[in-house]
């Protein structure tokens, strides 16, 4: 092959590359829009009156899962299925989005923390890379922490609404969920960063659960209306 | 959570994976930039299969590393680690391409790059370790590993830096061939990459830039040697090169 050739046939691969990336990124914007939807819509929990609705958002939130799961499915045709981490930086930030706000749905179901499993079953993907289009461990790590961050305003928010009891649950949670991360030895990248901020998160909520211990409040559950 | 102590496993197991390759990244690149000096020196020694034959050698001890490259990929994604090999695979494509140059006055492609690092390894049933051997079974392992087309891409365009040196160095040496040959098989490659423009990543678009600068060094002493070539004895042609104040008191003494 000359030169030339050589050089043809590399532009070829190169420009089959940016269309795939082309049609990988319009994919990735219809599920930036979900995500906001989804956002917006369980923003509204920090909120006096939201308290009141949290059930009927979470299910709203499952509704609007669902044309996440549709455009996931469709993005996985979008690229050759071995080839997940080269393209991988396309839809990283936005499926980290997505873990914060299933993380955030089933806490707000629940209390509890969703699994990365839950997580995969939610969206309609993998846990396992060898199965296909999986999520990531440390995109699931980071999502967590940016739900962390979300729980510190929550906490802050419920006082305001009047719900006691709740910063009390959401400081147990959060403890554990600090000496969990503090069992990973993580490199100076991203996700390290994000963990920093984690301690920020737990301070927050101690003050919280402070402020209502020193003035009583905690003891007044009942009469506050806890609500769950 | 005993979730996170699996979490700290997991993650534990992939940086220690992408450490054991940057490490053999290095050592690929120190031994391929080693290459790259030794295949240099062919201009000022009259020992050129020598020097060609330890290149291969050494080539073979870096395809080695490659192959230890390929074998800690099994079973994973390639891209999922590809910035801790991607200089050492760069580098190696500088030096194979170098030497595949000096050989055969030719480019080499991709595919003939990537023909050599598929590695087969016939295990006779000998080794009482194997957990799945028959009696009397003859195992193949293959590992291979694919260089990209970018990384293949960046490892010409430092070529073609390697031989810009080449050719001052040649021409310094009183080989007054070469630099036209060069020349002309630089402008392909620059051709080449002119082609592909922007459409590939911005690392390729960058080293564009050098390329032009080393094919103009390369042009301009084309240049010198045409208009001054003749005049000046082989043995001073390496003053000419030299410095430029030089080149600026022959022209009076020239005239």
């Amino acid at each position: 092959m000359s030169v030339s050739e050589m050089f043809i046939a590399l532009q070829g691969s190169l420009s089959v590359d940016q269309d795939v990336r082309e049609e990988i990124r319009k994919v990735v914007q219809t599920l930036e829009q979900t995500a906001r939807e989804i956002l917006t819509l369980l923003q509204g929990v920090h909120q006096g009156a939201g308290f009141q609705d949290i059930p009927k958002k979470c299910q709203k939130a499952r509704e609007h899962f669902g044309s996440v799961k549709t455009q996931l499915a469709s993005l996985k045709t979008k690229f050759p299925a071995d080839q997940y981490y080269r393209f991988h930086e396309h839809w990283r930030f936005v499926l980290q989005r997505l873990v914060f706000l299933a993380a955030f749905v089933v806490y707000l179901e629940t209390e509890t923390l969703v699994t990365r499993e839950a997580v995969a079953e939610i969206l309609g993907i993998e846990a396992d890379r060898e199965k296909g289009f999986h999520l990531d461990i440390e995109d699931y790590l980071s999502g967590i922490l940016t739900f962390a961050s979300e729980l510190s305003r929550l906490a802050v928010n419920s006082v305001t609404a009047g719900d006691y009891s709740r910063p009390l649950r959401i400081s147990t949670f959060i403890n554990e969920l600090d000496s969990g991360f503090r069992l990973l030895n993580l490199k100076n990248d991203s996700l390290r960063k994000r963990y920093d901020g984690l301690k920020y998160d737990v301070k927050k909520i101690e003050e919280v659960v402070y402020d209502l211990s020193i003035r009583g409040l905690n003891k007044e559950t009942s009469s506050a209306g806890g609500e769950k | 959570m005993i979730s996170f102590k699996s979490f700290q496993l997991e993650l534990d197991t992939r940086h220690d994976k992408y450490e054991r390759l940057v490490k053999l990244s290095r050592d690929i690149t120190i031994e391929s930039k080693r290459t790259i000096f030794l295949l240099h020196r062919i201009t000022s020694s009259p020992n050129r299969e020598e020097i060609l034959n330890e290149s291969e050698v050494k080539l073979d001890a870096v395809r080695q590393k490659i192959k230890q490259v390929a074998q800690e990929l099994t079973g994973e994604d390639m891209y999922q680690f590809h910035r801790a090999i991607s200089p050492g695979l760069q580098e190696y494509v500088e030096a194979v391409s170098f030497q595949y140059f000096i050989k055969t006055h030719s480019l080499i492609s991709a595919e003939e790059i990537n023909k050599q690092l598929v590695f087969t390894l016939e295990e006779k049933e000998e080794t009482t370790n194997t957990p799945s051997s028959n009696s009397h079974d003859k195992q193949q392992h293959t590992w291979s590993l694919k260089v990209t087309p970018v990384d293949y891409l960046l490892g010409v365009a430092d070529l073609t830096g390697e031989l810009m040196r080449l050719c001052i160095s040649s021409v310094g040496n009183g080989d007054i061939d070469t630099p036209f040959e060069l020349s002309q098989f630089l402008r392909q490659i620059y051709d080449g990459f002119t082609y592909i423009g922007n459409t590939g990543p911005y690392e390729v678009s960058k080293k564009l830039y050098t390329l032009k600068q080393s094919l103009a060094k390369v042009e301009n002493a084309c240049y010198t040697l045409k208009v001054r070539g003749s005049e000046i004895p082989k043995h001073m042609l390496a003053d000419v090169f030299s410095t430029k104040a030089d080149m600026m008191d022959r022209e009076e003494g020239l005239s």
